[in-house]
């Protein structure tokens, strides 16, 4: 197959000939999952908008399998491209099986009766978001999350080779996050549908994607797989975040590291105990120091971001004076020292000197 | 586990069978008592009067055109194209309010309450008084096309202001009340110039009254109007898509542009034809298709459109029956009966519509 399936070139979208975004080029692969990340109010939506042709794209061109999609009739088009978008729908006395069966629209005859094989198709889908149970209720009287499952049905319905969610995971709560995510990456890998999409949650899109798009300014600043995306500077730099960090390790967002350069507490922690202590201290604001801990520890990636003073050895090196020395000194300064857990093996049984230190001031608290 | 699997499987497509034979027999129990309901009413609507006409004879006289030459004569010449008229413009009216509550997604639009018939009347009492004053009295397709000017004028100006303000359903009514209200005054202002034989003419029709219908109205009428509907009936699958929404409807293939220029052709046309023949009537373009979905209870546009011309139909000659007849033998404007039993079904629907 030629690699050319949708392919964005020089593409510059606004709206009434204002660009906003200009220069864009993608080159989208049959199949991927490819999610466009930004701050608000960065035309994400905009560029979406103008690939549905909602809005007249300004300049370049959109090219599906080879062509150009201005040139392609909203009915031919409809058989290919299916969307979800951010706006409510306001339907009066309609069901969701209504709702839904508005997919076979492209396929139905004149009066858009529905045949049997519609019909299936409308189950089929119904089946995919796992909602069969909802088809005769009506769509005013079901939550958000629901809605969202039946408006995907509706895109699956349109039997698509693409489909363009915008935000789809907005109003949702975690775990219908989590299922209409996996649906459209189910929707992805069996049936090889192509997924555009905006998202929030970058946590999410780092894992759902196959390429991500950021977008912010007037450009496109980046377009790449998870991995060259998600790093923390580059994310940094997108969202301009001075108030927190972004862990690019776990995909997570940390809130900022509590000021004052004077650690007031000392932790001990190794293998993940020590998380829970460095958030619980960073919501108090309490400047902290930890220690001492393997670079390759899970606690590490943590300490880094919120601690004021790390300190750290190297993986599997026996701890060595220079960091146990280091460590002393803070433990001294610290009006409390906490153990918040840490098994000790021959590698770093120097971490009982530290313990020793602590309780012999009186500071160690277990916890 | 596999097995019980396939009887749940079973059980939901069962239920999905049981709830399309459950919507088929409601759709089915709607049509038979609106025909039901339509036959009644020709009945008692060419019975009653102020001269009663037993039904006995009205079966010989309408099938077979004999009996006392008095009688054909009231039923043949008077309440038949009357009755007639009432149930073809009932029908447009409350379709024409169905196509514009789906072109502004507002189910409070009409063509009364937007100033549609307003400004249809306007352009139609102009053009009467202006031909009358050279001589020529003008034919029913010209009084339709007149409607159908000032229709689009008035649409015209709902549109501007609807682009301006967002689609904001309360001022979008606003304006339409407002532009009512000024093509009402340029009315009047008009008719204070006219000849007082053309006012009493006038007079009784920018009031809006089914009284006085000829059988070259009922026949160009049925020509308009049934037009007007075999077109909208097979717009149904576009104007199912457009209920979603703009945006969801050209994902599915609609053509936008085109596609609201139809609707507002289409429902343009059916109350102009109301408005030429019977002048503005308030209320039945809302209060009928709010019922008539009600009833249904859908807003597919493949069974409501039928059943809304039929609805409108009986509304209408039930309101003509009652201003016939309440003080007779005086008879009440159209319009007053039609708001005293169409807004409290608006009132009702709006209040309905802030709980839900």
């Amino acid at each position: 197959m030629s690699g050319k399936y949708f392919e964005l070139s020089n593409l510059s979208v606004g709206y009434n000939r204002n660009v906003l975004i200009r220069d864009i080029c993608l080159d989208i692969k049959k199949g991927e999952i490819v999610t466009l990340i930004g701050p608000n109010g960065a035309g994400k939506s905009t560029i979406l908008k103008s690939i549905t042709r909602q809005l007249e794209i300004i300049g370049g061109q959109v090219l599906f399998d080879s062509r150009e999609i201005r040139s392609i009739t909203y009915k031919e088009l409809s058989t290919k491209m299916a969307v979800v978008l951010t706006e409510r729908l306001k339907t009066e006395l309609l069901t969701c099986h209504d709702i839904v069966a508005t997919g076979r629209y492209p396929y139905t005859g004149r009066l858009g009766i529905l045949s049997e094989e519609d019909e299936e198709k409308v189950d089929e889908a119904l089946k995919a978001v796992n909602a069969l149970d909802l088809g005769s209720r009506d769509f005013n009287a079901i939550s958000d999350g629901q809605k969202q499952r039946i408006l995907l049905a509706r895109a699956i319905c349109q039997d698509p080779e693409i489909i363009i969610l915008d935000e789809p995971t907005s109003f949702l709560d975690i775990r219908y996050k989590l299922e209409l995510l996996s649906i459209l990456g189910r929707m992805a890998k069996e049936k090889g549908i192509t997924i555009i999409m905006t998202l929030h949650e970058i946590d999410l899109a780092q894992k759902i994607s196959d390429k991500i798009v950021c977008v912010s300014g007037d450009h496109i600043t980046r377009y790449g797989s998870p991995q060259e995306i998600f790093r923390e500077d580059i994310i940094r730099e997108l969202y301009n975040i001075d108030n927190g960090f972004f862990d690019p390790v776990f995909g997570s967002i940390e809130l900022m590291k509590p000021s004052g350069e004077e650690p007031q507490i000392f932790v001990i922690s190794s293998g993940g105990t020590g998380i829970p202590v460095f958030r619980e201290l960073q919501k108090t604001n309490t400047a902290f120091a930890a220690g001492v801990l393997y670079t390759n520890d899970i606690d590490y990636q943590l300490a880094r971001l919120l601690a004021c003073h790390v300190v750290t050895e190297k993986p599997f090196e026996e701890m060595g004076d220079e960091a146990i020395e280091r460590a002393k000194e803070l433990i001294e300064k610290c009006p409390r020292v906490i153990n918040a857990g840490v098994p000790i093996g021959t590698q770093n049984r120097r971490i009982k000197e530290l313990l020793d230190l602590a309780e012999e001031q009186g500071k160690l608290e277990e916890i | 586990m596999s097995e019980s699997k396939i009887i749940e499987k079973n059980g939901v497509s069962e239920s999905f069978h049981q709830e399309n034979f459950r919507r088929r027999s409601r759709y089915t129990a709607v049509f038979i008592s609106l025909a039901v309901a339509f036959f009644v009413i020709i009945v008692v609507n060419i019975n009653s009067g102020n001269v009663n006409i037993p039904i006995s004879r009205i079966l010989e006289i309408l099938f077979t055109k004999t009996g006392d030459p008095k009688e054909v004569d009231i039923i043949w010449r008077i309440r038949l194209p009357r009755i007639l008229m009432a149930a073809m413009l009932g029908g447009a009216l409350s379709l024409s309010g169905f196509l514009l509550q789906t072109f502004f997604e507002n189910p409070i639009a009409g063509p009364f309450v937007l100033g549609i018939s307003s400004g249809a009347k306007m352009v139609v009492a102009f053009t009467m008084i202006f031909s009358l004053s050279l001589g020529y009295t003008m034919n029913s397709y010209s009084l339709i096309a007149a409607a159908f000017v000032g229709s689009l004028i008035s649409i015209g100006f709902i549109l501007l202001v609807s682009r301006r303000v967002n689609n904001n359903m309360a001022a979008l009514l606003v304006a339409g009340i407002m532009i009512g209200y000024i093509c009402s005054a340029i009315t009047d202002f008009i008719v204070t110039f006219a000849s007082d034989s053309d006012i009493v003419n006038l007079h009784g029709w920018s009031l809006g009254s089914f009284s006085g219908m000829s059988w070259s109205n009922v026949k160009i009428t049925a020509v308009v109007v049934g037009i007007t509907f075999i077109l909208t009936f097979l717009c149904s699958k576009p104007i199912g898509a457009y209920q979603l929404g703009e945006a969801y409807a050209q994902s599915i293939g609609v053509n936008i542009k085109f596609f609201r220029v139809a609707l507002i052709m289409l429902s343009s046309l059916f109350s102009a034809t109301v408005t030429a023949f019977a002048g503005p009537i308030s209320f039945v373009g809302i209060a009928v298709p709010f019922l008539i979905k009600g009833a249904l209870g859908t807003s597919k546009p493949i069974v409501v459109i039928p059943a809304t011309f039929v609805g409108g139909a009986v509304f209408c000659m039930f309101c003509d029956l009652v201003a016939r007849l309440a003080f007779a033998p005086l008879e009440l404007n159209i319009s007053t009966v039609t708001s005293i039993f169409g807004a409290p079904v608006v009132i009702y629907m709006m209040i309905n519509r802030r709980r839900g």
